[in-house]
């Protein structure tokens, strides 16, 4: 639908009562010219076109003004009887059709649609386009709002875009109430506008995030796309559109598992390089190698066997339904039953993954298989936020939540695109490695989970740094890394990846030789941050932190002190 | 047969007709321009326009420029005239009737313009 199309609407509407109230109009003047009437004195008169439409524009609007400019003979009176009745049936019919059209739902839809695109177009400021505002769009947008990102939803229900009316969102957003997979919808929300950075594709049905992908690429080419998907075919049909941002909850859940099994050290690493800044990481239980149960074989329980399996864990599969099949030892019922917990052999097993898509049967089986051996490693599966709070109480070793799996990395793609080719990095290292970079971080940033940002050496993120690289100034990374208060102390920071030209330096030394165009990551803490970020854009502390020297701020003054330093030289 | 294009090309038509036989006659002499011919050339041009509202194509909107274009040099002639009869000291006098005729035959102008559009139209047809 075009967004002009509820003016059009009204017109052809409209059309019809508005011919009947001209014609009732035409006949009543036409009518009071023709018939005669008489003057003051009683002598024949004949009404003109101007008085005749003077009197029936306030008869017909009921104002009534009386019989002007001389009153009214009987045959007179007769006819404004007539045009009377004609004009309240004429007015009736107009005003009737004009309210059955404002309560029209296509004519509402119109309307709504003007409006949303109004606002998107006035948008002038970098948005990302979310598709599929359910458990994970809410979660993702609401992080938007607390990092002051502007971002436009589509959703096919109407009634989550009520929701986006209602939530406390710090920026207003706006949403459309309307099908992803068609691709008109997407440029309403502003696909091909240049402030669109990026569009995130999160329904919960993966054809239409391959819908929306597809459209996405063809019609704009090099549009960032973040999509999530849980079936792997799907997954395929993407990456042969050329779309390598894809998150499967089920598959990320599965490796992180699995890494937390072979390398328990890397685990922490990665989840605490990925933890919300500020908060303290409680030593967690180590999953053990042995037998464990999986309860439910769908697309979860498929995604993550080859993971555990890879690893070298013993596993029976738990599965209601007889038709999946797969190639692990599989017992057919529900895993909140004694008898099928036994025989899938409870007693001797190490750990349960309760994975099935309904939680208060989670629940249940982790209740269940906890009352029959304990000593169990319990892995919990949350379907719906609302939940949320049932599932805090019940400590589970491992939670597993796919709307904040799939936020999460979204989140970490956008905003710091370097930590995701870091933590791969990570998962190819040892155990001792790994181990060894959180003892140093522990050592740099205290126990608190540090802040990790990347910066780009160029204009925007460092013009300070870039301005003395052009002068020919070599710059080591260590100098940078100091204090612009006391030189003397250096920054709560570590350097955990230098990337250049495509070229992958891994926790670069402090006498790395930096370039224009570096662009580094790093974990710190938050005051440390901003004193950072403060150094590389101000030239004063630079020239303090990089030389000791206390630099004079104004122009002149440095224009002066460079002049001197040039003559002693 | 579209009885839709009837109704259509009938007030088009029918608007022009009437327009022409108001402006015919001498442009000073009141004598030969009737009052209630402009009325009725009025009325009919604003249901023609009103048959032109939410037509989304180009020659759609061509149409109701043109009509709103002579409803508009007709009202001005309406309210000329109303002026001179009932306002202004002189009356209807040949100043006045000069006046209102210019109006008019303006607005003819823009009706002859509807008439070739409503031909062109047609022949583009070729059924």
């Amino acid at each position: 639908m075009h967004p002009s199309s509820a003016i059009l609407l009204m017109f052809r509407r409209m059309r019809a009562p508005l011919i009947v109230l001209i014609l009732i109009y035409a006949v009543s003047v036409l009518g009071l010219t023709l018939i005669p009437g008489a003057d003051a004195n009683g002598k024949p008169w004949q009404m003109g076109f101007f008085h005749a439409f003077y009197f029936i524009s306030y008869t017909a609007t009921t104002i009534g003004f009386g019989e002007i400019p001389y009153a009214f003979t009987d045959a007179q009176r007769m006819w404004v009887i007539v045009s009377i009745y004609l004009s309240v049936i004429g007015w009736a019919y107009a005003i009737g059709t004009l309210l059955a059209l404002v309560q029209d739902r296509a004519f509402q839809q119109a309307i709504t649609l003007q409006r949303f695109s109004y606002r998107v177009r006035h948008l002038h400021e970098p948005f990302y386009l979310v598709c599929g505002y359910g458990e994970t769009g809410q979660l993702l947008c609401r992080a938007f709002g607390d990092m002051n990102r502007r971002f436009v939803v589509i959703d096919i229900e109407t009634s989550r875009i009520d929701e986006l009316d209602l939530q406390d969102l710090r920026a207003d957003a706006p949403g459309l109430a309307a099908d992803a997979r068609q691709p008109d919808n997407l440029l309403q929300a502003g696909l091909m506008s240049r402030h669109c950075v990026g569009v995130i594709a999160l329904t919960s049905d993966d054809e239409a995030n391959l819908a929306v992908a597809a459209a996405t690429r063809l019609l704009q080419r090099d549009m960032p796309i973040l999509c999530r998907v849980t079936r792997p075919e799907i997954a395929a049909n993407m990456r042969s559109f050329g779309i390598h941002s894809i998150i499967n909850p089920f598959e990320t859940f599965g490796e992180y598992l699995a890494l937390a099994i072979r390398s328990p050290g890397s685990y922490q690493l990665v989840e605490w390089l990925t933890a919300t800044p500020g908060s303290t990481l409680e030593t967690q239980r180590e999953p053990p190698r042995g037998h464990w149960i999986l309860c439910g074989y769908g697309r979860f329980g498929q995604a993550i066997v080859d993971d555990l399996q890879g690893e070298g864990i013993d596993l029976t599969v738990i599965e209601p339904n007889r038709s999946i099949t797969g190639s692990v030892p599989q017992v057919t019922g529900v895993g909140n039953e004694r008898q099928v917990l036994e025989q899938a052999g409870i007693a001797q097993a190490v750990g349960i993954i309760a994975g099935t898509s309904n939680d208060i049967a989670n629940l249940a089986i982790v209740a269940t298989a906890e009352e029959l051996n304990p000593a169990l490693f319990t892995v919990l599966r949350q379907n719906q936020q609302s939940n949320s709070l049932l599932f805090s109480t019940f400590k589970a070793d491992f939670m597993v939540r796919p709307a904040e799996i799939i936020a999460h990395e979204c989140l970490g793609l956008l905003t710091t695109p370097l930590l995701a080719r870091f933590l791969a990095e990570v998962k190819r290292q040892g155990d001792a490695w790994s181990d060894a970079l959180v003892a140093r971080i522990v050592q740099t940033c205290g126990k608190r989970v540090p802040a990790t940002w990347n910066v780009a050496i160029n204009a925007k993120g460092a013009p300070a740094l870039l301005g003395e690289l052009g002068n020919g100034t070599r710059v080591k990374l260590g100098a940078l890394l100091r204090d612009p208060a006391d030189r003397q102390q250096s920054l709560r920071v570590v350097p955990l990846l230098l990337l250049r030209a495509g070229e992958q330096h891994h926790l670069p030394a402090d006498d790395f030789d930096l370039c224009a165009g570096d662009d580094i990551l790093f974990a710190s803490t938050r005051s440390s941050r901003s004193l950072l970020l403060g150094t590389l854009v101000n030239v004063n502390d630079l020239g303090y932190v990089l030389s000791g020297r206390q630099q004079g701020a104004g122009w002149l003054w440095r224009r002066f002190a460079r002049d001197n330093s040039n003559g002693s030289a | 047969m579209n009885l839709e294009k009837v109704i259509f090309g009938f007030f088009i038509v029918f608007a022009a007709t009437l327009n022409f036989g108001f402006v015919i006659g001498e442009i000073d002499n009141p004598t030969h321009h009737n009052a209630l011919e402009l009325f009725l050339a009025i009325v009919v041009n604003l249901i023609a326009t009103v048959l032109k509202f939410g037509d989304r194509t180009q020659v759609g909107a061509v149409h109701l420029a043109t009509s709103l274009v002579a409803d508009l040099q007709l009202l001005a002639a309406a309210c000329v005239w109303a002026y001179a009869a009932y306002a202004s000291a002189s009356g209807v006098d040949a100043y006045a009737i000069t006046t209102i005729v210019s109006l008019s035959a303006g607005a003819l102008l823009a009706n002859i313009v509807s008439v070739v559009m409503l031909i062109i139209e047609t022949m583009m047809l070729r059924r």
